[in-house]
């Protein structure tokens, strides 16, 4: 059973700082897939997950991304997270005075009201919020304390978790939420991957690690090598990577 | 940092004018206008005695220039220290208030009107030179609670004035406040009796109108024993190219166990990107706590003004007394704020808490300055200060001040500060979770000053985070 094409990324180039660190990214994701992107440091696992995102500081140089058929580099980020595309940051930032809750709500609110929904008051939103908080194995606590303020690094991965299962998007690229993680918190957090897994979204996973792989089944596992896609194939490739390490999927250099 | 900035810039909402006739006094500066003024106010001696010593001591002072801001010379003989709407109306029916004024303030979000009036809130609303109306006067004065426009004062209620006006913020206190004194036109007096707690916010907005004018307003508010009151302030002003000079005098005085609160939103016209035009707001604000257990506490909420010169202060004579003050100040384009706070202990256990917020965008510069002063008699004493500074570009500065005096070594003094700089990071991150821009830095800066908008009345801090989103306009991209 295939799905329909969600994400289509076609010779992606991509500079940050005027370096060029995407050298010709192709991708395609379907929906009910999940995809795990894999790579040795500074291969542009990172970039790749910004660039969809919209981050500012990173330069499309060359190729194209469609999202759902549309024009994805044309979309502003906000425009992009109101159409259900959600990055799971790497370094979640911080929001002094501003609760967990009241983030949360303006987030799904900014979204309903995209989709011509009408906006959820706190009341409604809580509720909504309390089977959620389960799902991560989380306390009421956590929502009136500020957005990532004091959170430690364990914490804040797992708020970008709580962020996910609210917003319930279409395709989620979760850029390294498993590092910095205790065992137990990376299982949670997988488990939380997999409980979100529908027919209509996907997810992108760009992981250093095998570990988390053993809680979510990757349909395609992707080797990022020197800002290419070098090499694709299933759950064994992670496996074999695991074992041999990055070295041998490198391309020998291309000739002129 | 460049994309963050780039957005266009919005227009300040409240720069209309209104196009009414007025009483102008011929710009310049004397005795004659002086005269001329406590004349149109129908004063009685010793108040123009009042202001002409106030005046003959201006002469011989010299503008300050101490603080961290910078603006061309002000020449004094070109400002009129006097323009009033030409029908004064009667102040007891509103059905005379020219419907151009009522117009002006229901516009502004202070219907003065009977059946529009804000629930809860009695308000003085003050046009150029003069106040057009008082609302909820009669409901007040049930409790004994006189507030009215403070000419009306000097009029009415002589005694009062004559033992307070002048008690926390002398004649001769600076080059400001000397000048005030000479000149003031309106401003709001409040006094409320021994042990009444004040049912209604008293609030005063100020409108400046008329051009090459300056406004001066005098306010005095009396908390007798055991009374509680909380009063609020806000203005604006049109967008004019020319700045306008605007330097205010506040005199709080709380007597054994009352509790003055006063709140302020301040958003006078803040020039425009190029730094043309604008208000000068060279203000002094001054409470007493002459009494055991009194309480007063400053909240201030500056958007606005070309330049901003103003130290909320708190003088804690009487033992156990406290004093607060609570500041966001927001300097965007080319806006300079010099504000911070005087906190001086003098009586035994006097305690004060300071907590400043400083926000700049933009080519903004804002400068928190600070005294704490704890004087040899003021055993126990203790201090809390935070000052937080938040940059937004990379064009503008915030500055620290904190001066500290201590004679007394039984002391506790806690001083806190921090800088932060909203970064495209924190705004990406918000936008990322579907949140416009605008919407990112509100929640950002709304965040950054939750301690202080937690302290003003509801109806303000509704109006306080709504401006905040519109100074801010146009710094982030």
């Amino acid at each position: 059973m295939t799905g329909n094409v969600l994400l289509q990324i076609e010779n992606l180039h991509a500079t940050v700082e005027g370096r060029e660190v995407l050298r010709g990214v192709d991708l395609v994701v379907r929906t009910g897939e999940v995809h795990a992107i894999m790579g040795p440091n500074g291969s542009g696992k990172s970039t790749l997950a910004q660039v969809l995102g919209g981050h500012p500081a990173y330069t499309v140089t060359a190729g194209s991304i469609r999202y759902e058929g549309k024009d994805l580099l044309a979309l502003k980020p906000e425009e992009r997270a109101r159409e259900g595309l959600f990055l799971a940051f790497q370094y979640p930032v911080a929001i002094r005075g501003i609760t967990n809750a009241y983030f949360l709500r303006s987030a799904v609110n900014a979204i309903r009201k995209h989709r011509g929904e009408e906006e959820l008051g706190p009341v409604e939103f809580m509720d909504a919020l309390e089977e959620k908080l389960k799902l991560i194995g989380w306390d009421d606590s956590y929502l009136n304390r500020p957005v990532n303020d004091g959170f430690s690094g364990g914490e804040k991965k797992r708020n970008e978790i709580l962020q996910l299962a609210v917003l319930e998007p279409k395709l989620a690229i979760l850029d390294e939420t498993d590092s910095g993680l205790d065992i137990d918190a990376v299982k949670t957090v997988a488990q939380t991957v997999e409980k979100l897994r529908r027919p209509d979204n996907a997810t992108v996973l760009v992981t250093h690690y095998y570990r988390i792989l053993t809680h979510i089944q990757p349909d395609i596992v992707h080797v990022l090598s020197a800002g290419r896609i070098v090499k694709s194939g299933g759950k064994e490739l992670a496996l074999e990577l695991e074992e041999r390490g990055y070295d041998w999927t490198r391309e020998p250099a291309p000739v002129a | 940092m460049t994309s963050i900035e780039a957005q266009v810039l919005q227009p300040y909402k409240y720069g209309f004018v209104t196009d009414i006739e007025a009483d102008v006094v011929p710009p310049g500066l004397s005795e004659d206008v002086i005269r001329l003024i406590s004349a149109k106010k129908g004063e009685p001696a010793w108040m123009l005695e009042w202001r002409l010593k106030a005046y003959r001591n201006w002469l011989k002072m010299a503008e300050p220039h101490w603080s961290n801001v910078t603006y061309g010379p002000i020449d004094y003989q070109a400002i009129s220290y006097y323009a009033a709407p030409k029908q004064r109306p009667a102040l007891e029916s509103l059905e005379q208030v020219d419907p151009k004024l009522l117009e002006t303030f229901a516009k502004l979000g202070i219907p003065i009107e009977e059946r529009k009036r804000l629930a809860g809130v009695a308000v003085d609303a003050v046009f150029d030179s003069v106040s057009v109306a008082t609302t909820f006067r009669e409901t007040l004065a049930k409790q004994g609670i006189i507030f009215c426009a403070i000419s009306e004062a000097i009029r009415e209620h002589p005694e009062l004035v004559q033992q307070y006006l002048g008690s926390v913020v002398p004649y001769n206190d600076n080059f400001f406040a000397a000048l005030n004194s000479a000149v003031f036109t309106d401003g709001s007096f409040a006094y409320i009796p021994k042990g009444v707690r004040c049912p209604l916010e008293l609030s005063t907005y100020f409108r400046i109108n008329a051009s090459s004018t300056g406004q001066f307003e005098r306010t005095l508010i009396i908390a007798d024993a055991g009374s509680y009151v909380s009063y609020l302030e806000g203005c604006s002003a049109p967008v004019r190219d020319e700045n306008q000079l605007h330097a205010a005098v506040v005199e709080l005085v709380a007597l054994d166990a009352a509790t003055i609160k006063y709140s302020t939103i301040q958003n006078w016209y803040p020039g425009d990107e190029a730094g043309r035009g604008g208000i000068y707001n060279f203000v002094t604000k001054r409470g007493a706590c002459r009494g055991q257990n009194s309480k007063i506490s400053w909240t201030q909420v500056e958007t606005g003004s070309a330049i901003t010169w103003k130290y909320p202060g708190c003088i804690l004579q009487g033992d156990n007394s406290i004093g607060e003050f609570y500041s966001v100040a927001v300097t965007n384009q080319r806006q300079q704020a010099d504000t911070g706070t005087k906190m001086i202990h003098m009586g035994k256990n006097t305690r004060s808490t300071i907590v400043s917020k400083g926000i700049s965008a933009g080519h903004g510069q804002n400068t928190y300055r600070g005294l704490v002063k704890i004087l040899k008699g003021a055993e126990h004493a203790r201090n809390y200060s935070q000052c937080d500074s938040m940059l937004i570009g990379d064009q503008c500065g915030a500055h620290t001040f904190p001066y500290i005096d201590v004679r007394n070594s039984t002391a506790i003094m806690e001083h806190e500060a921090s800088t932060s700089k909203i970064g495209e990071d924190q705004i990406f991150y918000a936008k990322q979770r579907g949140l416009s821009a605008e919407d990112a830095v509100s929640m950002i800066v709304n965040g950054f000053c939750k301690e202080v908008f937690k302290e003003l009345p509801m109806e303000f801090a509704v109006e306080a985070q709504r401006l905040l989103g519109i100074s801010l306009e146009g710094s982030v991209g």
